[in-house]
C-alpha cells in the first residue's frame, strides 16, 4: 500500500474511532463512487463510518420525462437524436435510445456538444437534437455550442435541456430531511466550474460540512479525513482539499457562457420530482434552439417501475442491495433503472465492484470477500 | 418504436450483444449453440480443434468491423491478421495459413483499401503466414446517415498445425499457478476510443496489435509448463480471468500495481470512464503456468520484442466462493467482473 494513503487510513481509523457513532456522509459524485469501489477504498473504511452515494450522477438523475421526449423525438421520420453513450441504455417508459437505435432510428453516440453541432452541419436537411445531460461540467459546452450555432445560423441543430445543477439537489436532501447526513464530499469535476464557494449555502443553512475533493485514492482519503474531522470537533465548514484545481470562485468563463445561454429554472429529476431552481432553460434569446419548443412537444409524466428504488438510492435512503430487482430483475442487461445503467451509476458500481451481498450487520458493502459473516456471491443463474 | 419493456430481454438485436460480455455470451448460448449443437463448437474455444492425418488441425475464423479502418498503431488489415493467427497461436498451434474474406462498401476510396491490403501481407509476413484464398464482394453505401459508411468490413479464417506435446486447457489449472500476461494493457481499445471521440493524448497512445504466434513459439520451446493460453481482446484482461475463474472454479487474485499499464493509458481511462482491466487488447496474452515456471516464462517474453513489459500480475488461489479479486494500488480489494456488453465512455 502507498505509504501516505495508509497513514491517512490509519488517521481516518482513529478519529471515527474517537467520534464513536456511526457517521454518514454522502459522495454526491457518480465518479467518486466508482472511484472508491474501483481503488477499494471502501474495504478500507472505518466500520462506522458510512458512505452513502448521492444525486451526482447525471445519467441517473435524468427524469423518465426526458427519456420519453428523447424517444418520441428520436422515433420521428427523419430525425437524429445526438446522445452521450451512457444514456443509450436508459429506459423510459417505452424503451431505451439502444433498442430504438435497433430498429433503425438515427440515434448517435457523441462525446461533446460540438460533435452533434457537426453532424448537424453535415445533414442540413434534417433536424438533430442533442440530449443535453449533465451537470455543470457539461453545461458549458452545451451553451458554448448553442452560441456557436445561433452564430453560425444551424438553424436544424436543437438541444433537448436536462442540464442540472449540483447544489439544489443536495439542499433539497437536506431540506428533506430524512437521511440522517453528517457532510459532503462534494464533486471535483462539478467544483471546477462553480468554485468551492458554491456550497457556503449548505454549511450556512444547513450547518454540515462540505469537503472538495478529487478523485485519486489519496485525495479521497484526504477528503473524508478532512470530512470526519470537521464531525469530531462540531464544526461545519467548506473545505477545498483538491487546491490548484478547484478554485474559490469556480471558472468566470464557465459560468459567464451558462449565465449567457441559460436560466435557472425548476426541473424535474427521476424520482425525487420537481426541485425548485435546479435545472437549466435556454434563455429567451436562444429558445429557438430548444427542442421541445420547436418540436412542439410537452413533457409527460414519470411513470415508476413497481420494483425499482433507485430514486432511494440517489438519495442515500437505501443501498442498492435492498432493492429487491437488484442483480435479479435488473442488472445492466436489463436495467429496470437508470442506477444500473450509467457506468457511474451507484447500483451499477455494485454490480460489478461489490456482487459479494454481506448478510446484514451495518449492510456496508466493501466490495471485497468475506466483508460480513456469510459473504455470498448472487447465484449465477439469477444474472 | 420498440415495443420492448426495460427488464424484459430483447427481440432484436442491439450493439452490446457485439461487445464480448454477458450479452453476448447469452446470445451465443441461446441462439447459436443449441441449433448448431456439436461437441467441438461447444467447447467455444478459440478455435476448434479437428484430428487429422499426422496431428491435428487447429481452425478458427473472426470478423473484423473496426472503426475507424485506420488508427494509431494499426488498421483493420492488421487487425484481421493478428485476431486470427493469435486465436490459433493461443491454442497451442503454429498458423500455416489464412484466408481474407473482404465486404467492400461501395465508395470506399481504392487508396484505402491499398493501404489496408499492404498492411495484411505485412501482418502476414510477420506472422509467418500465407493468405492462400480470399472472396470479395460490394456491397451499397448504407442507405440514411452520412456517416453510415463504414467502408470495409474483413473476415479471416486461419488454420494452423497442434504443436506435438503441448497440454493447453483451464482444466490444467490449479491452484498455486501463476498469471502473467505480455505487457501493458488496455493499449488497442483505449487508442481507437481516443480518436472515435476525438480526444487526442498527445498521440503516444498506439494499439498493441501484433500477431504473438512468435512470442507464443518462444515461450512455448522453454518447455515450462504452461497452462493455459488465451489472447485478452475484447473485455480486456477481466473477461479472460474471468473465463479462467468460472471454468477453473477456482480464484484469481490480480495485484493491480503488478499489472503494466502506461500513464498514458491510465489517464486516458480515468477520462474515459473505464475500468483498464476491461479494455481490448490485441497484442496481449494472458498466460498461466505452474508457479516454478514463471521465471522461464518471463524470461522467454522478455527475449522477445512484443514481450518485453511482461509481468507475473497474480495467482490462482483456493479462496471460496470463486471469485476474481483485484488487490489495489492502496491496497484494498475488489471484485473485478466480466464487462457485460459494450462498455460506453461516461458523460463527465
Amino acid at each position: 500500500m502507498s505509504d501516505r494513503v495508509a497513514q491517512l487510513v490509519d488517521e481516518l481509523h482513529g478519529v471515527c474511532r474517537d467520534v464513536g457513532r456511526r457517521i454518514q456522509v454522502m459522495e454526491v459524485c457518480g465518479t467518486h463512487t466508482v472511484a472508491i469501489f474501483r481503488t477499494g477504498i471502501r474495504s478500507l473504511l472505518p466500520a462506522n463510518l458510512r458512505l452513502v452515494s448521492g444525486p451526482g450522477c447525471p445519467v441517473c438523475v435524468t427524469a423518465q420525462r426526458h427519456i420519453d421526449a428523447a424517444l418520441e423525438l428520436a422515433g420521428r421520420p427523419g430525425v437524429m437524436l445526438a446522445t452521450y453513450g451512457d444514456m443509450l441504455r436508459v429506459p423510459g417508459r417505452s424503451g431505451s435510445l439502444e433498442r430504438l437505435r435497433a430498429t433503425g432510428a438515427q440515434v448517435q453516440v457523441v462525446n461533446s456538444a460540438r460533435t452533434a453541432l457537426d453532424v448537424a452541419r453535415a445533414n442540413p436537411q434534417r433536424p438533430v437534437v442533442f440530449l443535453g445531460v449533465g451537470f455543470e461540467t457539461t453545461a458549458p459546452a452545451t451553451a458554448a455550442t448553442v452560441l456557436e450555432a445561433d452564430r453560425d445560423r444551424v438553424e436544424n441543430f436543437s438541444v433537448l435541456m436536462c442540464h442540472k445543477l449540483v447544489v439544489p439537489a443536495m439542499q433539497a436532501l437536506l431540506d428533506a430531511g430524512d437521511v440522517p447526513l453528517d457532510g459532503f464530499l462534494a464533486p471535483g469535476h462539478v467544483s471546477v466550474i462553480i468554485g468551492a464557494q458554491a456550497y457556503q449555502p449548505i454549511v450556512v443553512k444547513h450547518r454540515r460540512p462540505v469537503v472538495v475533493a478529487g478523485f485519486e485514492p489519496e485525495q479521497i482519503v484526504r477528503g473524508l479525513l478532512a470530512l470526519v474531522r470537521q464531525v469530531a470537533e462540531g464544526r461545519a465548514a467548506v473545505e477545498n482539499v483538491y487546491p490548484g484545481v478547484v478554485t474559490a470562485d469556480g471558472n468566470r468563463v464557465a459560468l459567464e457562457l451558462l449565465r449567457r445561454v441559460f436560466v435557472v429554472a425548476d426541473a424535474p429529476w427521476r424520482e425525487l420530482g420537481v426541485i425548485p431552481q435546479s435545472g437549466l432553460e435556454l434563455t429567451a434569446a436562444y429558445r429557438r434552439f430548444d427542442a421541445l419548443q420547436r418540436f412542439e412537444l410537452a413533457l409527460g409524466e414519470d411513470e415508476g417501475h413497481p420494483l425499482c428504488r433507485c430514486g432511494e438510492v440517489i438519495t442515500g435512503k437505501a443501498e442498492p442491495s435492498e432493492c429487491p430487482a437488484f442483480a435479479t430483475a435488473c442488472d445492466p442487461l436489463n436495467p429496470i433503472g437508470p442506477c444500473m445503467v450509467s457506468s457511474e451509476g451507484t447500483c451499477a458500481a455494485w454490480y460489478k465492484y461489490n456482487r459479494v451481498q454481506g448478510s446484514g450487520g451495518g449492510g456496508q458493502g466493501a466490495g471485497g470477500r468475506g466483508q460480513g459473516p456469510g459473504a455470498q456471491r448472487v447465484p449465477e443463474g439469477q444474472r | 418504436m420498440t415495443s420492448v419493456k426495460p427488464g424484459l430481454g430483447h427481440d432484436r438485436i442491439v450493439i452490446a450483444h457485439g461487445g464480448g460480455g454477458e450479452l453476448m455470451g447469452r446470445l451465443i448460448r441461446e441462439h447459436l449453440l443449441p441449433p448448431l449443437r456439436n461437441e467441438r463448437l461447444a467447447a467455444l474455444t478459440d478455435s476448434a480443434v479437428l484430428p487429422w492425418p499426422g496431428g491435428e488441425l487447429v481452425f478458427t475464423t473472426d470478423s473484423y468491423v473496426v472503426t475507424p479502418l485506420e488508427f494509431p498503431g494499426g488498421d483493420i488489415g492488421r487487425l484481421a491478421v493478428a485476431g486470427t493467427v493469435n486465436d490459433l497461436a493461443v491454442m497451442g498451434a503454429e498458423p500455416v495459413a489464412l484466408s481474407l474474406g473482404l465486404i467492400l462498401e461501395e465508395g470506399l476510396p481504392l487508396a484505402v483499401l491499398d493501404r489496408i491490403v499492404a498492411s495484411i501481407a505485412g501482418a502476414a509476413r510477420e506472422a509467418g503466414v500465407e493468405v492462400v484464398t480470399g472472396d470479395t464482394k460490394v456491397i451499397e453505401r448504407g442507405a440514411g446517415a452520412a456517416d453510415s459508411a463504414r467502408g470495409l468490413f474483413i473476415n479471416t479464417a486461419g488454420v494452423g498445425r497442434m504443436r506435438r506435446g503441448v497440454q493447453l486447457g483451464l482444466r490444467r489449472v490449479a491452484v498455486g499457478d501463476v498469471i502473467l500476461v505480455n505487457g501493458p494493457i488496455a493499449e488497442h481499445g483505449l487508442a481507437v476510443m481516443s480518436v472515435r471521440s476525438g480526444i487526442e493524448f498527445e498521440s503516444t497512445l498506439r494499439s498493441d496489435v501484433a500477431p504473438l504466434n512468435g512470442l507464443i513459439r518462444d515461450i512455448l520451446a522453454t518447455g515450462a509448463d504452461v497452462k493455459f493460453l488465451r489472447d485478452a481482446t475484447r473485455g480486456g484482461i477481466a473477461g479472460v480471468l474471468a473465463d479462467i475463474c468460472a471454468a477453473s472454479q477456482r480464484s484469481v487474485e490480480i495485484v493491480e500495481a503488478h499489472v503494466p499499464l502506461s500513464t498514458t493509458a491510465r489517464h486516458a481511462a480515468e477520462m474515459l470512464g473505464l475500468d483498464p482491466l476491461t479494455v481490448a487488447n490485441e497484442g496481449k496474452c494472458i498466460m498461466v503456468a505452474a508457479a516454478g515456471d514463471a521465471e522461464r516464462v518471463l524470461a522467454a517474453c522478455r527475449g522477445n520484442p512484443l514481450g518485453r513489459g511482461a509481468a507475473l500480475i497474480g495467482r490462482i488461489t483456493d479462496a471460496a466462493p470463486p471469485l476474481v479479486e483485484l488487490i489495489t494500488r492502496v491496497g484494498g480489494r475488489r471484485v473485478v467482473q466480466r464487462p457485460y456488453g459494450e462498455e460506453l465512455p461516461r458523460i463527465c
